[in-house]
């Protein structure tokens, strides 16, 4: 029994990363298809960096996903913020109700809404609208990793501040923003990876001046296969494997440190 | 001071969630002439509206059924392993790759001449027809997503007290039912969760059919996505949306978990 589950684990693993590996090995396939492998080549991967309209798109993305993320971080500091020193616990109820709407509709609803609503407000889809849209979907998931680091904390400190004579200004600094660091980060980095994970979305209010790569692929993709997304999903799958490994080591060393500490 | 906090998140929920669907409920009762009507709605209940959306339920069934049946041991097997943080998270690491290049890997594995057929071919079974069926579409589905699934099913059944197992084995249990009696009853708060964060997307799936499932396969979001993007008929659009939208409601009221715990799909 043992043996079959660790064989189940083992066949789960590799299917679960065959498509990652699949697409990365024919990337360096000189035969331009996904089948037979003819010859190595680094083809498809120069051709990506010589292709200045992937590279705009790549910007992009990037700037896309930093900009909303950086805005989805400060709104739901407020957010979080606001609903944690809320008095009425009926009215939090019911915003934490409409926070938790957006997390669970589905793509398509918010983005067919959001196409509805730039057109009525008459904001033209482009980068404006992709970038309103991601900071949108971020705030909600922003206050959720904020808010138990909120009442996880300590409230004598906030007495002991106040009781010291601290300004609120100088309570929110020095006292709270220190205690809900984490989440804050955790808060942020959720944003940039809901952000650059995104198609659907950004598929309905992208527009046709402004790409994300997402939406790119998808138009390349529903031509047939092109060994260039694979190099592309190659490099975005190494940036992602070292930017989530530092991450993974950083927190799990950090949880470390402060048991040391205490 | 509290109040300028207030007011940037305010109005930034006000803009982007209670308007917006404000104005998808809205549109739905315009037709494409943008005549303030019902026709939509008596189309949405027409014999081949009721068709797509009973078949796109039953993809939905079929993807959440196997989702969970394929995650539900996999949940078991990593409680028991020793370093179960480590597998959990390396189980999880491919959800950070974009959805889209996942599915478009699949067109190459299951291309006439991919993967797959390649297998097939080796052990002497004739060619399969699978891109562009239903049933690469399930599959698809499948793979997308079990992260969603394993980890709300792990976080419940890792939070079973290890006595209550024991006390079962103790008394005689067997495996089978040390898990269908106690294990079990136990996760089924994570079963709940869990099949709500793939089914309500997978009715929504609109992507993966295009890509994957040509046009053998209609979902209410392939359904709203060509209604928006392609006919430009808003109203109708905004009309499935609507009951998508409901749809949504039901599902979420019959797998309401007792505990305040918030299903986010990632980690």
């Amino acid at each position: 029994m043992k043996l079959t589950g660790r064989l189940f684990l083992i066949i789960m693993l590799i299917v679960l990363y065959l498509p990652i590996f699949y697409l990365a090995y024919y990337s360096f396939n000189s035969a331009g298809t996904m089948n037979e492998f003819e010859s190595f080549t680094f083809d498809y991967y120069l051709s990506v960096f010589q292709d200045s309209r992937l590279m705009v798109i790549l910007m992009n993305t990037i700037s896309v996903a930093l900009i909303s993320s950086v805005v989805a971080t400060i709104v739901g500091i407020c957010g979080a913020l606001s609903l944690y020193f809320l008095k009425s616990s009926k009215i939090r109820a019911s915003l934490l109700n409409i926070n938790n709407i957006m997390i669970v509709s589905p793509d398509v609803i918010i983005g067919a809404s959001f196409l509805i609503l730039f057109t009525f407000l008459g904001i033209s889809l482009g980068s404006v609208s992709v970038i309103l849209a991601h900071i949108a979907f971020s705030i909600p998931i922003v206050v959720l990793m904020i808010l138990p680091k909120l009442y996880e904390m300590n409230t004598s400190l906030l007495d002991a501040a106040r009781d010291l004579g601290a300004t609120p200004s100088l309570i929110l600094s020095r006292v709270v923003l220190p205690q809900i660091k984490p989440g804050i980060l955790a808060g942020f980095f959720m944003a940039l990876t809901y952000s650059l994970d995104d198609f659907a979305v950004s598929f309905f209010v992208t527009g046709s001046g402004f790409s994300v790569l997402s939406v790119e692929i998808y138009a390349m993709a529903r031509q047939g296969i092109s060994l260039e997304i694979n190099a592309i999903s190659t490099m975005i799958f190494l940036i992602v494997l070292t930017i989530v490994l530092i991450y993974y080591f950083l927190s799990t060393r950090k949880t470390v440190k402060r048991g040391d500490l205490s | 001071m509290r109040r300028l906090l207030f007011i940037p998140y305010i109005v930034w929920m006000g803009i982007f969630v209670i308007i917006p669907i404000g104005l998808l409920v809205g549109f739905s009762f315009f037709d494409i002439e943008d005549n303030l009507t019902f026709s939509n709605y008596r189309e949405f209940f027409s014999w081949s509206y009721l068709q797509m959306s009973i078949s796109s339920f039953w993809y939905a069934f079929l993807i959440t059924a196997f989702t969970l049946l394929v995650c539900y041991p996999l949940a078991l097997i990593i409680k028991q392993l020793k370093l179960k943080m480590f597998w959990l998270f390396i189980i999880i690491l491919p959800t950070w790759i974009n959805i889209l290049l996942k599915t478009y890997a699949f067109i190459g594995i299951f291309s006439r001449e991919g993967l797959v057929n390649n297998l097939a071919a080796q052990l002497g079974l004739p060619e399969l027809q699978l891109l562009f069926s239903d049933v690469a579409f399930v599959i698809v589905g499948v793979y997308i997503f079990i992260p969603f699934m394993l980890l709300p099913l792990f976080n419940s059944i890792n939070s079973i007290d290890q006595s209550m197992i024991s006390a079962a084995q103790d008394l005689g249990a067997t495996r089978m039912q040390v898990i269908r009696k106690v294990i079990f009853p136990l996760s089924i708060e994570g079963v709940k969760a869990g099949v709500q964060v793939v089914f309500i997307p997978a009715l929504s799936l609109f992507m993966i059919t295009r890509l994957i499932a040509g046009n053998k396969v209609v979902t209410l979001g392939t359904a709203i996505e060509q209604q928006f993007l392609t006919a430009e008929n808003w109203g109708m659009g905004s009309t499935i949306g609507v009951f998508l939208i409901l749809f949504m409601m039901i599902i979420m009221l019959f797998t309401r978990t007792k505990s305040k715990t918030i299903g986010v799909g990632r980690l």
